[in-house]
């Protein structure tokens, strides 16, 4: 601790310019991605891909439609009649192939390729389109049109198919069998676990959902800097911890699944008690987390991962809300050796928010003695009003990525306590030095 | 250490543990080699008679290691492979008191035997992954390098520590001698019956409550190609042995068609314990351990140094699910038509509402579809007998067809 307050004296960072003044950076509000460039390009062909896929997805299913046509003698039959014709019809307007269900599979490529060549947003809306013209009622709606083609086709159409009803149904199949399909696959086992456990699938449809509500509504997370983040490739993230449960570490990962345009997973390294835990561990696991250790560090950012860690551990998050704000130890620095065994650059975030969360007013040693657990918090809620006591204070967040600080040129001093030891310190200097201006930005902890 | 390119294939092998399943295999694999003039099978039982075909051209002895230091000796073996390694004991041969004396005594004696043995260039040692040990602070993957944090509770770990400890000593006397240790994931085929076999071949798998561990094969065929090489070529050191890629336990037992039953880890113990003493099942606190902890290796040298690539752990077990397909309940192919069939009801249902009144049809539909998933969880064989068509089910993309279908 001695050490860390005399820091400037050391040397190795007299280079090390202390407030990075992060305040050039527009205040991203609600928006889902601060930068007020980048978003809007980075996120269209992301749009557009996901409606030229659905596109394909559609061309797919008629085709396989028209194969089985033959087969369904019910009501399926009738409809995949249907759609065969309005497939064709498109079709013969667009293209000059006349084979039924070829034809119709080259349609939906087509319409694909439409899809991605016309503006995201509006390509979107082009399968629905279909579906609203076979419903008798919609169909005299006029309807936002990507591509000119289709629309007259759809005004020719015999209306009053029986099959399909408003659109609220068609969104409620979709998501119905988006539902079932994925079911269907878990059930099966059929996804891929990578070598640490980690379940991107179970992720992105589980997991961030339900933490997205957290970061959105409920601590309204502004984040800064997220282009310090490399665009691909290793890079090892570190952050201050607190808020007594590690939501910031959660937060972290949501923060940058969601902002970034690439919408990289972030890869924690977690205490080992998480790990001891029987079910916590099974799902730090499926997240992505694994155990803090060099090799693990190392193995992920030599596979080109996102690794997050929050050197403080448990002295960050277990501190008491007097001490809030304030940088723990950094440990041996243990990180900054994996980084610099790996040349992976290191991008130190600051977290504002998650101090006020619990604020751990006290901590019954004898008892986390006790229990095994490292502290035990006395919160305003917590053990007072029991389960109750869980639920987080809204508190308002700031997330602030910092310059990365490359280490590739620094490989060959991995084991040199000195190198890694300035290093570390510079890291938590310009951590503790983001967090005062962040605070700064946010005069109310319950702000808007 | 021998070079590489001097090692000639050894002419006499010895091969311990032949009345086993891999050692009569490699025995058998290494007898069919022209390169190689005798090979002397060792184990003090005498090898079943399903084995017997394998084996013709394996000359037998009868002993146990103690015996066997004559016999090495006397039969000037170039090359020693030691596979009598039992990794669960067998109630009907001594228990676990047999099994220790097997593993740890009869490596001890095989190796005091084998460091006498003037004209041995070679020994090739089954060990096993379990030699990394379990604890909660290990790194998620292993190499070759990596120390035990603790020793493991299971007695099949705690004899291939000291297996591989008995190596060491072995190397440093014997350094002349080209040691290789292939640490072996747990085997897997159609054919292979091992404890992890059995287990998944239950209709029902109990697992542990709250831990999904990660989990590698190695299938059987991919290591009887690494054992042959290792005995012809010359690759002294440590390997792990494994398929690439992981399958978690839960993904492994729905793969395989099975119903997982998680009980808490103490209830999965005492459970296990009672089991084994009524000789039901064979689950020991090594499998706890490995359903607890996982257990993931590295195999870039094995693959660098071996010039082989055993197939993938997800492809092993398919080889595995294929031979066990009776027993399953919740296949892929039912849970497809499953879904189908709960599509085709949804349709039935909307199209029957929308020629009532096509206004509740949105919410008939929804509801229908809220009340019909959990069918599909529950109960894989209904839907199965419901479903129309049987070609729906072999197409991974039914559901996303539907959702295209239906817009």
């Amino acid at each position: 601790m001695s050490n860390d307050d005399f820091h400037p004296a050391l040397p190795g960072n007299a280079d090390f310019a202390l407030p990075q003044a992060p305040a050039p950076k527009p205040l991203n509000g609600k928006r889902p991605i601060p930068m007020p460039d980048p978003p809007p390009a980075a996120r269209r062909p992301r749009r557009a891909a996901a409606a030229a896929e659905r596109a394909e997805v559609a061309a797919e299913l008629a085709a396989d439609k028209a194969e089985t046509a033959a087969e369904k003698a019910e009501l399926a039959a009738e409809l995949a009649a249907d759609k065969n014709e309005l497939a064709a019809e498109l079709v013969a307007d667009k293209d000059e192939l006349a084979e039924e269900g070829e034809t119709a599979a080259k349609k939906a490529e087509t319409a694909a390729d439409a899809g991605t060549a016309a503006d995201a947003g509006t390509a979107k809306p082009a399968p629905r389109r279909r579906a609203r013209k076979l419903a008798p009622k919609a169909q005299a709606k006029p309807t936002i049109t990507p591509t000119p083609t289709p629309i007259p086709d759809a005004a020719q159409i015999p209306a009053g198919q029986p099959e399909t009803t408003p659109d609220t149904v068609d969104i409620w199949d979709q998501r119905v069998a988006r539902g079932l399909a994925f079911l269907r696959r878990r059930l099966a086992g059929a996804y891929e676990v990578d070598d640490f456990g980690f379940d991107p699938e179970l992720t992105d449809t589980v997991f961030h959902p339900m933490l997205r509500v957290l970061y959105r509504d409920w601590f309204r997370t502004e984040v800064f800097g997220i282009e310090n983040v490399p665009e691909s490739g290793g890079g090892l993230i570190v952050g201050n911890h607190s808020g007594t449960l590690a939501l910031d570490a959660l937060m972290l990962t949501t923060a940058l699944h969601d902002q970034h345009p690439r919408e990289r997973h972030l890869r924690l390294l977690g205490a080992d008690l998480v790990f001891r835990m029987p079910v916590l561990s099974e799902l730090a696991r499926k997240a992505g987390a694994t155990v803090a250790c060099n090799p693990d560090a190392e193995r992920l950012m030599s596979d080109g991962e996102l690794v997050g860690v929050f050197p403080e551990g448990f002295k960050g998050i277990g501190k008491r809300f007097a001490d809030r704000y304030k940088l723990q130890r950094f440990g041996r620095g243990g990180f900054v050796s994996a980084a610099l065994r790996t040349g992976t650059p290191i991008v130190p975030v600051a977290i504002v928010g998650a101090e006020e969360i619990y604020p751990i007013l006290a901590d019954l040693k004898p008892l986390a003695r006790l229990l095994g657990l490292p502290y035990f918090p006395v919160t305003p809620t917590f053990p007072w009003l029991g389960p109750l006591g869980l639920v987080p204070l809204p508190s308002k967040w700031l997330i602030q990525f910092c310059e990365p600080i490359p280490t590739s040129h620094l490989t060959e001093y991995a084991d040199d306590p000195l190198v890694v030891y300035n290093l570390a310190d510079q890291v938590r200097e310009t951590i503790q030095a983001t967090l005062h201006s962040l605070l700064e930005k946010r005069p109310d902890p319950f702000g808007p | 250490m021998v070079s590489s390119e001097a090692a000639a294939p050894p002419r006499v092998v010895v091969v311990t543990g032949i009345s086993r399943f891999l050692g009569a295999r490699v025995a058998s694999r290494l007898a069919a080699d022209p390169r190689i003039e005798r090979v002397i099978g060792l184990d003090p039982h005498d090898p079943p008679p399903a084995y017997a075909g394998l084996l013709t051209d394996v000359e037998q002895i009868r002993a146990d290691a103690r015996a066997a230091t004559t016999a090495i000796a006397e039969l000037n073996a170039e090359a020693v492979v030691h596979l009598a390694v039992t990794s669960a004991p067998d109630p009907h041969h001594g228990g676990r008191a047999a099994m220790k004396e097997q593993n740890v005594i009869g490596t001890m004696q095989l190796l005091a035997a084998a460091q006498s043995a003037t004209r041995l260039r070679k020994l090739v040692v089954r060990s096993s992954t379990a030699a990394y040990g379990a604890s909660f602070r290990d790194p998620a993957v292993f190499t070759e390098d990596t120390e035990p944090r603790a020793v493991p509770r299971g007695s099949f770990a705690r004899d291939i520590l000291d297996i591989e400890g008995y190596v060491r000593g072995f190397r440093r006397r014997r350094p002349e001698v080209a040691a290789t240790v292939l640490r072996f994931a747990p085997f897997i085929s159609d054919t292979a019956e091992t404890t992890l076999t059995r287990y998944f071949a239950q209709p029902v798998v109990p697992t542990v409550l709250g831990r999904d561990a990660r989990l590698q094969f190695v299938h059987v065929d991919d290591a009887l190609e690494i054992l042959h090489r290792a005995v012809i070529e010359d690759h002294p050191g440590t390997f792990n042995v494994a398929g690439a890629g992981v399958l978690a336990l839960s993904q492994a037992v729905r793969r395989a068609g099975r119903v997982a039953v998680p009980l808490p880890e103490a209830a999965l113990s005492s459970v296990a314990a009672l089991a084994r003493n009524l000789g039901v099942g064979e689950i020991g606190l090594d499998q706890i351990d490995l359903f607890v902890h996982g257990r993931v290796v590295d195999t870039a040298r094995l693959v660098k140094e071996f010039g082989f690539t055993p197939r993938s752990t997800a492809a092993a077990f398919d080889d595995f699910i294929r031979g066990h397909s009776n027993g399953s309940s919740l296949t892929a192919d039912r849970l497809a038509t499953a879904e189908q069939a709960i599509l085709d009801g949804i349709r039935r249902v909307r199209a029957a509402a929308a020629g009532g009144s096509p206004d509740a049809a949105g919410s008939g539909s929804s509801g229908a579809a809220a009340g019909g998933s959990p069918d599909a969880a529950g109960s894989g064989s209904s839907g199965a007998a419901a479903g129309g068509s049987p070609d729906a089910a072999g197409s991974p993309d039914a559901a996303e067809n539907h959702e295209a279908v239906t817009r």
